[in-house]
């Protein structure tokens, strides 16, 4: 099978997902708009946990597998996964900004304010320019070679900034809500809001999925192409 | 070992003879350092906010521009007429080429460092000298932050046709955590709490100066490969 043909193929099967992921986000918001009680203090407000937290979920984990696979590119030197760390890293910036304007939204009527320098919204937000840093980075060099690994190196430096920077901010001071799902006791939420929070966080992650397989299938593709261009000429 | 040590040796002190004979990038670093002191001076209310409240912050922000301003200069002194090339045809080991930097940037941003401290208090009328070894101490922790990611980034900038604008894109974030730390430390010091008010901040600077020195120097071999 030729580089054309498994990107084609793949482009398809991350179109499907991200059609059914839609879908299910569709459901999501039906589910958290009509059939999940409004919060008892704050609201309507809080119905944006359904899509804040879940886009929250999916930008870190994207950062994340960018990380990882930076280090298996400088260790395997093969270039279909610096076009995967890319193409998790593009998607996740787009999650970031999901997160990133979600939360005010949320923050301005129950905090009282837009924005506020808290260990969890700081270290995102530098998670977020340091990735769109790395995107900058990766469109200023030319040769794949240098590109794969000049965009590897930063991968691997942001994934150990992000505790010293959390570290740094929590130091400062916080207030961010605390943990209320992923706490070693039960999860305070109660189960119709958790139910309807865990299937936005499935319908994220499927997302995820979806556009990470297209974009890497359209890295493949741009490969493909260059390398018809260089037999060409 | 020995080897290596010599080879970084003789990097470093290259790097510093070139300056020392020319003195541009540390003349406009000088000179870029004292102006950001004096503008920040300003970058305040007289009447509500003394300069001693601003006074910790606006010595990091200078630091932090001063370092950078210096550490694009590395590398892009091995661009001209592919210098780097030369380096790299030389049996010095690879890694003796990020210590040698690493050292001659150390130098360079230590000095100008020095020089604008007593600026500083004369600018913003702050009584250093009360604890002046310990503030001696969190610059120096906090410089070797800033100087190991920064000798790093610099030799990937330099790759780019945008070096100056794609260092301080990608710097800054990684000088989050020590300028934040030496911010706070120089406030603390400044109003002479005691040093068991500076623990936690001095061993956040000291693991980052130990990750991320470490870090840059493995990957470093990483950047330069051809």
């Amino acid at each position: 099978m030729t580089l054309r043909e498994s990107a084609t193929r793949i482009a398809r099967a991350g179109m499907v997902i991200t059609v059914l992921a839609l879908a299910g986000l569709a459901a999501v918001y039906v589910r958290a708009l009509r059939y999940t009680p409004v919060e008892m203090n704050q609201g309507a407000a809080q119905k944006i946990f359904y899509v804040h937290v879940p886009a929250a979920w999916s930008a870190l984990l994207a950062i994340s597998i960018t990380g990882l696979l930076s280090i298996l590119y400088l260790w395997l030197k093969d270039r279909r996964i610096d076009l995967a760390a890319a193409a998790s890293a593009e998607v996740g910036v787009a999650f970031a900004c999901v997160m990133l304007t979600t939360g005010p939204i949320w923050g301005k009527p129950i905090w009282g304010t837009w924005w506020t320098w808290d260990a969890r919204l700081t270290s995102t937000l530098f998670l977020f320019l340091l990735f769109v840093g790395y995107l900058v980075l990766r469109g200023v060099l030319v040769d794949p070679g240098i590109r794969g690994r000049l965009s590897a190196v930063i991968g691997i430096m942001g994934m150990m900034l992000v505790p010293f920077i959390h570290l740094t901010v929590y130091m400062f001071r916080t207030l961010h809500p605390a943990p209320i799902v992923l706490k070693p006791s039960a999860p305070s939420l109660p189960g119709v809001m958790l139910v309807t929070l865990m299937s936005s966080l499935g319908v994220f992650t499927l997302l995820y999925i979806g556009f990470m397989m297209q974009r890497y299938a359209l890295g493949l593709l741009r490969e493909a192409r260059e390398e018809e261009l260089a037999h060409a000429s | 070992m020995g080897t290596l040590l010599r080879a970084a040796w003789h990097i470093a002190l290259k790097d510093v003879a070139i300056e020392w004979r020319t003195k541009t990038a540390f003349a406009s670093g000088l000179v870029f350092a004292v102006l950001v002191l004096a503008v920040l001076f300003f970058s305040r209310d007289p009447t509500a906010v003394s300069s001693q409240d601003i006074a910790p912050g606006a010595l990091w922000v200078t630091f932090t521009f001063a370092a950078m301003l210096g550490l694009n200069r590395a590398f892009l002194l091995e661009r001209e007429m592919r210098a780097l090339d030369g380096i790299l045809l030389t049996p010095a080991p690879k890694s003796a080429i990020f210590w040698g930097k690493f050292g001659a940037n150390l130098v360079f941003v230590g000095t100008i460092e020095a020089i604008s401290l007593p600026l500083f208090v004369l600018f913003y009328d702050v009584p250093v000298w009360i604890r002046l070894g310990e503030l001696v101490l969190v610059i120096a922790m906090a410089t070797i932050a800033f100087v190991a990611v920064g000798t790093l980034l610099s030799a990937m900038a330099v790759r780019t046709r945008y070096a100056e604008l794609m260092l301080p894109l990608l710097l800054l974030p990684f000088l989050v955590p020590p300028l934040v730390g030496g911010v706070q430390l120089t406030a603390r010091l400044l109003e002479g709490r005691p040093l068991s008010d500076l623990g936690g901040w001095l061993r956040l600077i000291g693991a980052f100066d130990v990750a991320f020195v470490t870090l840059a120097a493995l990957l470093f071999q990483v950047v330069l490969d051809e």
